[in-house]
Order: structure tokens, then C-alpha cells, then sequence
């Protein structure tokens, strides 16, 4: 009995590649060699000060010092910075020891293989290997990686900064240290009442504004896209690009320029009305009507992608189930409510629940639109129409208050992961998607 | 009262008629608007008429001998920011969403609830730690890390979407290019490619039209002007200027829309048309 399993196994623990190349996979072992030796010199020169900067963010604040009766200043340590800088060290560290795990069970398995007198695979018959079984796991590893580090690496620094002090005035690096404060941040925001106020005011205008702005644009869009694909209608190509206009303009430009159409004193919208001897609106300077103009605009802006979108799920419904509910009799108002509706559904649920998502994070609309203004003076740095997320972003870029923006963002975070997470779920797309085949 | 079906259908069309009018007017208008804006001689905002009395270009050549708006320079870093950002991305999107489609795996539903979690988290909120981390690659002020960025976060926006739609591709289609002989990737690139057309345009558009939208991340990125995106660009001038110079604004944001308009002009019947409706039958 041999025992090639444990050997090669323990081979390939001790140094990555050894088990490989005992099992006589020789490129594999290599490749797994090159990549140990680069960890190690990677890791020498910087795990150990990743584990220091994570727990410490830096021991040494900027100061003065005497050089030559001269004083100068002397940059410390920028909490920040270090803190980043080890996130990603460990980062590294935590992929290679998921590399490190791999090699010692493919080095295992390969050698219980073998103990079972099956000869270990050819470099191209591992590759083959790979093809023909491993195919969605290696399709999902580069767009992976591209998650990890620009998506998931930010996150969990966001995530480790609501727990710090970094805030202005006293504590912004690299003139000041940042230092852990546990729950303080979350306690301040949801229990002292100036914050509190602030936050329970921003969360239910930043839910009413979701839930309105979802809804009017997806069922806007449903009724336009089928108003076109009636059958009778002529020109669905004209108008389809009419409609679609809106969408085609950036953003930008158009929140801008709805911003000067709207302009309460000179803006065309008042002058239309004028014209008409009705007395203009406070489109943008009343708290009430800001936030009807908000919703007005964001179905001027929104309506043309939930068409689109809708439209092209239009056609994929096969004509044979129109046909057979014509067979049975059914009135066109019976056919939508039977067949295209059920099907639109089915197909835009994930998108519905992510256009839901992105409204609570709707950062263009309101910027760019009102800013958050009008200025509530109740409120903390906050505006009547700002959102959870145009609130955080004045408290990071004009106010400093990095940890509480922090904070304000994991919890909508968690709001919004968490709704959306339980609803889609349950949508049918998730639990029986091989149904509609 | 019975009325008869033709009657009835005559109103029904009617009655679509006006509606389809006053939305394309509603659809039409504020485009218009800039439009003329940026023919409108002057500068100011403000005009008695919506069509100015007289039509000038000198907007759009101060857009581009001007030597404080680098307009020219900025639209081809922004084409070029777009285009190979939407090539990568679209890659990236269709290799994960026919995975999740296609294949069943160990750890398939977690990933997708993963990425429709990390889908939700508020952009910017990130920004900082991957301005930090781009500072870390010596990637700042480069059009490279903006590629990147947007590229690597396009699955995030897009999976989900595309895999909804390649579930409604039959699997008998793949079946059976499977006796046939066919491997993974030939299927992928033979059958779902083919048919999923509608869809990959659709993501590639709205992955093309990301770089022009955004303007926050960009501005944070790049910081030499002759580095910047229309949209940084145009931000700025709205800004520094206070919609003083509002026609030249106009005429910046007509070159911003017009090929991206011309784009869906000519992609508009592939984005609707999709080819799926009878494949499984033919």
C-alpha cells in the first residue's frame, strides 16, 4: 500500500509545488512553485507591518522638531494611508493561503488517484480537466478578481472606517493620528438626538422617494412600451426613438439643464404658465415641490430605460402563447393580464429590485437636480430632499466626517441588501429558474 | 350599447395616438431646448421665444479654439475611455452571467446574491479607498484606471440582467449542440453569442454611456485638464461659471448627446428585435 495522498499532501504544505512535482505533474508544480516564492518575498517585507498597522493606524502624529534650532515639521504616520495599505497586504495574504489550500488538496487528491493506480494527468489533460468541468468556476475567476479589489477591498474599508474617529476637526491625518472607537459612531448617530433627527427625517424621504420613483418609472415605461407594440400602431420605429431621447442624453446634462427649466423666477416652465395667468410654481425652493420635481424629472430621465427594457422582453414572448389564448377567446385586456404581464415579471424582477436599490442610492438625481437643497434647518448638514446617500457624501467631501458618513452607509447598506436580498429570493427567477424553458 | 369591435379598435389607436404625441412632445421638449440654446447668439439662459431670431455657430467654435475649454481634447479621451471600458466590461459580463446561467455549481446562488448585495452599496462610498488604492499603482490621473474601474464594476451592474435573459435561451438549443460535439466555449461562442445580441447591446450601450455620465469618480481620478472627460469638463464649467455662459454649456451638451443618439439610432432595432422569439422552434 502506498501512501501517496498523505505524502504528496504533506509535501505540498510544506513548500507549494513539492506535491505536484512528487506526483510528477512537473509545469503545475512549477507554476505553483513561481507562485510561492513570489508570496514570500512579497510577504517578508510587508505582513508584519500590516498586522502592525491594522491594530495600531499609525503610532506617530506629524510634529515639530528642532533640527539646527530650526523647527520643522516631521511627517508621522497617515493613519489612512496605512490603513489601506495593510487591508490590501491582507487581502493578498488571504488569497494566497485559498492558493495554498488548493495546491495541498489537488496534490492530495491527485495522489489518492494514484493510489488507486490511476496514472496523475498530463498538463493538457488537467487543462482538458478544466474545460470540460471547471468551466464556470474558471470563467467567474477574472471578473472575480475585479470584484475583489475594486468592489469588495473598498467596502470593507468603508466598513472598518465607521468604527474609527476619523472626523474633522480632530482627527484628519496625516497632521492627526485616527484611532479605533469601537460602536461610538452608531451610538452618536442613532441615539444623540441632533444626529438622530436628522437621520430618521433623511431615511423616510429617502424610502418614499425609492418606492415613488421605482413605481413610476417601471409601470411609465410598461405603458409606453406596450402603447407602441399595439398592433395597429404605425411607425413603432418613430416613435420608439422619440421616446427613447431622453435616455440618450447624459444624465448630466439633462438634471442640469431640468435644474434651469425649472428655475422658479425666470425658468420656461413658470413662463408657460404665465402665459396660461396661472402664478408659477416654487419648483425647487419649496420643500414640497422639490421633491414633486424630483419625481417628475426622474421619470423624464427613467421612463425610456424601463421601455427599453420591457420592449425588448416584449419580443421575446413566443407569439404561439397570444395565439393560443385567441384560440380560447380571450380579450386583450385578458391577454396582457395573462400572458404578458406574468412574463414581463418574470423576466425584469431582478431589475426592478435593482432599479429599487439604485433609487435609494439615486445620487444624480438629486445632486445634480436640487443638490439637497432646500436647506431644512432642523436638520445636520441635510437638506429637504437629500437622500440617505447625497447626505454622506456632504459629510465626506464638505464636512469630514468620514466615520459618520461611514456609518450612514453600512446602514443603508444593510437596509437596502437586505430588502432586496429577501425579495429576490423569492422572485421566481431565483428559485425556479429552469422552469421557464 | 354594444360598439362595434372596428369602432372600438378605431378609438383604442386614437386615444394611443394622443397619448404617444403628448409623451414625445414631454420627451422631445428639453432636448429641443438645448438644441436652440445653442444656436442662441448671447450667452444668457434666458430667452423670450424658443426659437432665437437669429442662428450662430459661435458657440460650438469656441468650444474648440478656445484655449480654456479643451473640448476636442476631452471628447477623445472620453471615446476612448468608453469604448474599451465597454469592450472589457461586456467580456467580463457575459463570462459571468453564462456561467451562472448555464452552469450549476456548489457555491452558483451564493454568488449571485453576492453580487446582487455588492451591487447596492453606495458607489462613491468607495471611492476613496480605491482613490487610495489607484495612488498605491501609481494609476492616478491616468485614463487606464478609469478603464479599470468601470470595467471590473460592470459585472456588478450588468449579471443579473444578461443571466435573466440567457435563461430565456432554450437549453434544448445547447443540448444538442452538445451530441453535436460542441465544447463549452464553442456553445458560448456558436449558439449563446448569436442569440443573445439584443442583450449584449443593450449592456455595452449602457456601459458606453457610463464613462459620459459620470462625472464624481472621473473628476476624483483625473486632475490634469488635458486629462479630463466631457463630463468633468462640462461639470466644470457649469460651475466655475455659474450658468453665466449657458449656450456654451448648450453647445457642449448637444456634442456630448449626438453620437450617443446617432448610436441608438442605428442599434435600436438590434436592442428590440430579439432573435430568441423563434429560435427554439426553426
Amino acid at each position: 500500500m502506498q501512501r501517496h495522498k498523505t505524502r504528496a499532501g504533506i509535501l505540498s504544505a510544506i513548500f507549494m509545488g513539492f506535491g505536484q512535482i512528487y506526483n510528477r505533474q512537473f509545469i503545475k508544480g512549477l507554476m505553483f512553485i513561481a507562485v510561492e516564492a513570489v508570496a514570500i518575498i512579497y510577504f517578508i517585507s510587508n505582513l508584519a507591518r500590516a498586522f502592525w498597522g491594522i491594530t495600531t493606524l499609525g503610532e506617530s502624529p506629524s510634529r515639530l522638531e528642532k533640527v539646527k534650532g530650526i523647527a520643522k515639521m516631521v511627517p508621522g504616520d497617515h493613519s489612512i494611508v496605512i490603513l489601506i495599505e495593510s487591508l490590501i497586504t491582507l487581502l493578498f495574504f488571504v488569497l494566497f493561503l485559498i492558493v495554498w489550500y488548493m495546491n495541498i488538496r489537488d496534490a492530495y487528491k491527485i495522489g489518492a488517484e494514484r493510489e488507486n493506480g490511476r496514472p496523475s494527468h498530463t498538463f493538457t489533460q488537467s487543462l482538458r480537466y478544466i474545460l470540460d468541468y471547471k468551466f464556470a468556476q474558471s470563467f467567474l475567476l477574472l471578473p472575480g478578481l475585479g470584484i475583489l479589489f475594486f468592489t469588495i477591498m473598498p467596502i470593507i474599508f468603508m466598513i472598518m472606517l465607521a468604527f474609527t474617529n476619523y472626523a474633522a476637526p480632530n482627527h484628519i491625518p496625516p497632521a492627526k493620528l485616527v484611532d479605533w472607537v469601537g460602536f461610538e459612531t452608531f451610538r452618536n448617530l442613532l441615539v444623540l438626538k441632533s444626529w438622530s433627527h436628522t437621520f430618521y427625517g433623511v431615511l423616510t424621504w429617502t424610502i418614499i422617494w425609492a418606492v415613488l420613483s421605482t413605481v413610476t418609472t417601471y409601470f411609465g415605461g410598461m405603458l409606453v412600451a406596450l402603447l407602441i407594440n399595439q398592433k395597429g400602431i404605425r411607425f413603432k420605429g418613430m416613435w420608439r426613438m422619440l421616446l427613447i431621447i431622453p435616455y440618450a442624453i447624459p444624465q448630466m446634462i439633462s438634471l442640469l439643464l431640468m435644474r434651469n427649466l425649472f428655475n422658479g423666477q425666470f425658468g420656461p416652465i413658470n413662463q408657460y404658465l404665465g402665459f396660461f395667468g396661472l402664478d408659477g410654481l416654487p419648483w425647487l425652493t419649496d420643500p414640497f415641490w422639490a421633491k414633486v420635481t424630483v419625481i417628475v424629472v426622474n421619470m423624464w430621465v427613467g421612463i425610456p430605460v424601463s421601455m427599453l427594457l420591457i420592449m425588448g422582453v416584449l419580443t421575446t414572448i413566443p407569439r404561439d402563447m397570444y395565439e393560443a389564448a385567441e384560440v380560447d377567446g380571450a380579450t386583450n385586456y385578458q391577454k396582457f393580464r395573462i400572458v404578458t404581464l406574468p412574463m414581463i415579471l418574470f423576466s425584469t424582477a431582478p431589475t426592478l429590485i435593482m432599479q429599487f436599490a439604485g433609487n435609494i442610492n439615486n445620487f444624480n438625481a438629486i445632486f445634480l437636480l436640487t443638490g439637497g437643497n432646500p436647506v431644512n434647518g432642523n436638520y445636520q448638514y441635510a437638506g429637504s430632499t437629500d437622500l440617505l446617500v447625497t447626505w454622506l457624501y456632504k459629510l465626506t467631501l464638505d464636512q469630514n466626517k468620514n466615520n459618520m458618513a461611514s456609518a450612514i452607509g453600512i446602514i443603508l447598506f444593510i437596509i437596502v441588501a437586505g430588502f432586496s436580498l429577501y425579495n429576490y429570493r423569492r422572485t421566481k427567477s431565483f428559485q425556479e429558474e429552469d422552469m421557464i424553458q | 350599447m354594444i360598439i362595434g369591435r372596428k369602432a372600438a379598435n378605431f378609438i383604442r389607436l386614437c386615444l394611443s395616438y394622443i397619448v404617444l404625441v403628448a409623451l414625445a412632445v414631454a420627451a422631445i421638449y428639453p432636448a429641443l431646448w438645448i438644441l436652440l440654446a445653442s444656436f442662441r447668439p448671447g450667452k444668457s439662459l434666458y430667452s423670450k421665444t424658443l426659437i432665437p431670431e437669429t442662428f450662430t455657430l459661435s458657440h460650438y467654435k469656441e468650444l474648440f479654439t478656445s484655449p480654456v475649454y479643451m473640448f476636442g481634447t476631452w471628447y477623445a479621451n472620453t471615446l476612448k475611455i468608453a469604448v474599451f471600458s465597454m469592450l472589457i466590461g461586456v467580456v467580463l459580463t457575459l463570462l459571468t452571467s453564462y456561467a451562472l446561467s448555464r452552469f450549476r455549481f456548489k457555491s452558483r446562488k451564493t454568488t449571485m446574491s453576492t453580487l446582487l448585495i455588492l451591487g447596492m452599496f453606495p458607489g462613491f462610498m468607495s471611492m476613496i479607498a480605491i482613490y487610495l488604492l489607484l495612488k498605491e499603482f501609481n494609476l492616478l490621473d491616468t485614463h487606464l484606471a478609469l478603464i479599470i474601474v468601470y470595467a471590473a464594476g460592470a459585472p456588478l451592474g450588468g449579471t443579473l440582467i444578461a443571466k435573466g435573459f440567457l435563461d430565456t435561451i432554450p437549453r434544448s438549443l445547447d443540448e444538442a449542440a452538445r451530441i453535436d460535439g460542441a465544447s463549452n466555449f464553442g456553445i458560448f461562442t456558436r449558439i449563446i453569442l448569436p442569440l443573445s445580441r439584443p442583450m449584449i447591446t443593450y449592456i455595452a450601450l449602457t456601459l458606453f454611456v457610463g464613462p459620459w455620465v459620470d462625472f464624481i469618480f472621473a473628476k476624483l481620478i483625473l486632475r490634469t485638464k488635458e486629462n479630463w472627460t466631457v463630463a468633468v469638463g462640462m461639470w466644470d464649467m457649469v460651475n466655475t461659471m455659474q450658468n453665466s455662459n449657458f449656450t456654451l454649456f448648450a453647445a457642449g451638451a448637444v456634442l456630448i448627446s449626438v453620437p450617443i443618439m446617432i448610436l441608438f439610432g442605428f442599434l435600436q432595432r438590434l436592442l428590440v428585435d430579439g432573435l430568441t422569439a423563434g429560435a427554439s422552434k426553426g
